[in-house]
């Protein structure tokens, strides 16, 4: 048993689980921010809208298309002078931070689009009606109505973006993904990798835990 | 005073198959105070209409002023501003499910920059005025279709507006929600002194609460009037058939046939009474003046804002010459006379 407890390196794991929810996190925050900020964008030019633009609407619409077909592994190694620049680095969690925020934030963006166009066309007009000018109707009107959708769309890009962090890990950036790569995999010791999954799924539970909470308190409909 | 005033107004929209004139050269003064109502079928333009009232479109032609804003021309925060006084509300209530009602009848005070402590008081005296007391917490989807049309006044009340549109306001409602709706309607009217455009498809809501009514069809409106003339002589096809709508009930035709096969003897005769005089005891003093027998055989009686319309069926019988004396007795107490069935 002794045996069994010494081989998972317990120190290691529990460093690799912090990196993870660390580069999980850092990378949910700015995907939700970057991928609402589109997602508005991407509504409010669609024909019809508060700001129909056809030029803007495609331009926006073809960035987050080709950023969202690009496989995550590939985007990693497309980004590494940009990361360099950016970070200084290519190692650490930091560095898969820009790809991960790039790799998560067009995919968010269609699913704030989505939720969008779900709200009644009616009630953006009731509100106009009542004299409400484009910032009320954004943020009293398109945001709060559109909650719960925003909610369990940030929830999925988590759970993706927690399988981001295990790809990125591979190459360099350390969390449970390298973890189990360098200590379980390349080591040949298949109780670490068991360990890992398991510590990943565990994360992934908790996000789809409290993302289903939310989105369940936000729906009044 | 005139609070609406529309002139020469055309709305056209491009579409594939050529240009769709929505409104067609439409002229409407409606005065302050007054409700006013707009019949026609789907498609006549009546929601286009009402929408050029506070700049959800804007007409292709003409002008629009509505309480001293020329709504067809100002734009950015002036509309927004006038907006505050031109409310609406709608079929589908439009309410934000996110919000409780009292929420949602907060919403039009947030936006008109009013103080947390003022919103609270007013969204209090405005649902005691709509009558959702104990309601005040619900979301929308807990409430009724009537609830939410009262949440939809409440709300477009807030901000003390002079003029009220209605968009179907009761078309999505049973018929005893929307007389509800329709009494709390007049209510408003006369307590706040509210003037009222409301568009429909059905004459029961024009005949029970509006004074006046233009009637519109294909863009066009063809005919307008107080509403008891109109009741009481349609002068467009499209206009007899919105009346009959709420004077004839349905089967009269058909009743009417039957009739002269039943009543072989006697006459069968339609009155129309319109005014004071649907509320005359008449066929009380018809039996006790003439020798004849008196059958009532259908009828009903419609009660306007401005006089009661209504018509009645019934079968005279007696000694030749009574029937006679009888229809002429009826003639002199301002009461249509035809008589449908000769025996
Ligand atoms: N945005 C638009 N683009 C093109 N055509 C339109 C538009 N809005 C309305 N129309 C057309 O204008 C005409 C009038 O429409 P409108 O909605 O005003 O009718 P309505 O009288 O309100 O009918 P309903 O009782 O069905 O609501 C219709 O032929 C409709 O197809
Ligand atoms: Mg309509």
């Amino acid at each position: 048993m002794d045996n069994f407890l010494e081989l998972i390196k317990w120190e290691k794991l529990i460093l690799a689980m912090k990196e993870t929810i660390y580069m999980t996190s850092i990378s949910v925050i700015a995907t939700f921010l970057i991928g609402l900020l589109l997602g508005l964008l991407l509504f409010l030019t669609a024909k019809g809208n508060m700001w129909e633009n056809k030029l803007v609407n495609s331009i926006i619409s073809v960035i987050v298309n080709v950023f969202r077909s690009i496989p995550f592994i590939i985007l990693i190694v497309l980004l590494i002078p940009f990361t360099k620049i950016l970070v200084g680095t290519m190692l650490g969690a930091n560095a898969a931070l820009p790809a991960l925020i790039i790799g998560a934030a067009p995919f968010y963006a269609r699913m704030v689009e989505i939720a969008l166009r779900e709200i009644d066309r009616g009630v953006i007009e009731a509100s106009q009606s009542m004299g409400a000018n484009n910032g009320h109707v954004i943020f009293k009107v398109l945001i709060p109505e559109s909650m719960p959708a925003l909610i369990s769309g940030i929830t999925v890009t988590a759970i993706s973006l927690v399988g981001f962090t295990a790809m990125a890990g591979v190459i360099g950036a350390g969390g449970l993904g390298h973890f189990a790569y360098l200590e379980g995999f390349q080591r040949n010791n298949s109780i670490v990798t068991a360990t890992a999954t398991v510590a990943i799924l565990i994360i992934v539970f908790i996000i789809q835990f409290i993302g289903d909470y939310f989105t369940k308190i936000t729906d009044k409909r | 005073m005139t609070m609406i005033s529309i002139k020469k107004v055309q709305k056209i929209y491009p579409s594939q198959k050529g240009q769709v004139k929505a409104v067609d050269n439409v002229n409407l003064e409606i005065n302050e105070g007054e409700i006013f109502g707009v019949i026609g079928y789907s498609g006549a333009g009546k929601s286009t209409l009402i929408r050029m009232l506070n700049g959800l479109e804007l007409p292709t032609e003409g002008t629009v002023v509505v309480a001293n804003n020329e709504v067809s021309k100002i734009k950015g925060s002036k509309l927004r501003k006038a907006r505050q006084e031109i409310s609406m509300i709608f079929q589908h209530f439009n309410l934000l499910w996110s919000r409780t009602v009292r929420q949602n009848i907060s919403f039009p005070l947030e936006i008109a920059g009013v103080s947390k402590r003022e919103r609270a008081k007013r969204v209090d005296e405005l649902i005691k005025l709509v009558g959702l007391e104990g309601r005040e917490d619900a979301y929308p989807s807990q409430l009724s279709g009537g609830q939410k049309q009262r949440v939809g006044i409440a709300r477009a009340l807030a901000n003390n507006p002079k003029v009220l549109l209605c968009d179907e306001a009761t078309s999505a409602l049973d018929p005893q929600t929307t007389d509800a709706i329709l009494d709390l309607l007049v209510d408003i009217n006369r307590r706040l002194g509210l003037t009222i455009v409301l568009i429909t498809h059905e004459m029961h809501v024009i005949r029970k609460i509006c004074h006046r009514v233009a009637v519109m069809e294909d863009g066009k409106v063809v005919e307008m009037g107080p509403v008891l003339d109109v009741f009481k002589n349609p002068q467009e096809e499209i206009t007899k058939r919105f009346v009959q709508q709420v004077t004839e009930p349905e089967e009269t035709k058909e009743t009417t046939r039957h009739l002269h096969e039943k009543y072989p003897e006697g006459k069968v005769v339609q009155l129309s009474f319109v005014g004071e005089t649907a509320d005359q005891p008449l066929i009380t003093e018809l039996i006790r003046k003439h020798e004849i027998t008196v059958n009532i055989l259908q009828g009903k009686i419609s009660y306007t804002q401005n006089g009661s319309y209504g018509t009645l069926f019934i079968h005279l019988d007696g000694p030749k010459g009574e029937v006679e004396k009888a229809i002429a007795f009826i003639n002199t107490h301002q009461v249509g006379v035809e008589v449908i069935a000769n025996g």
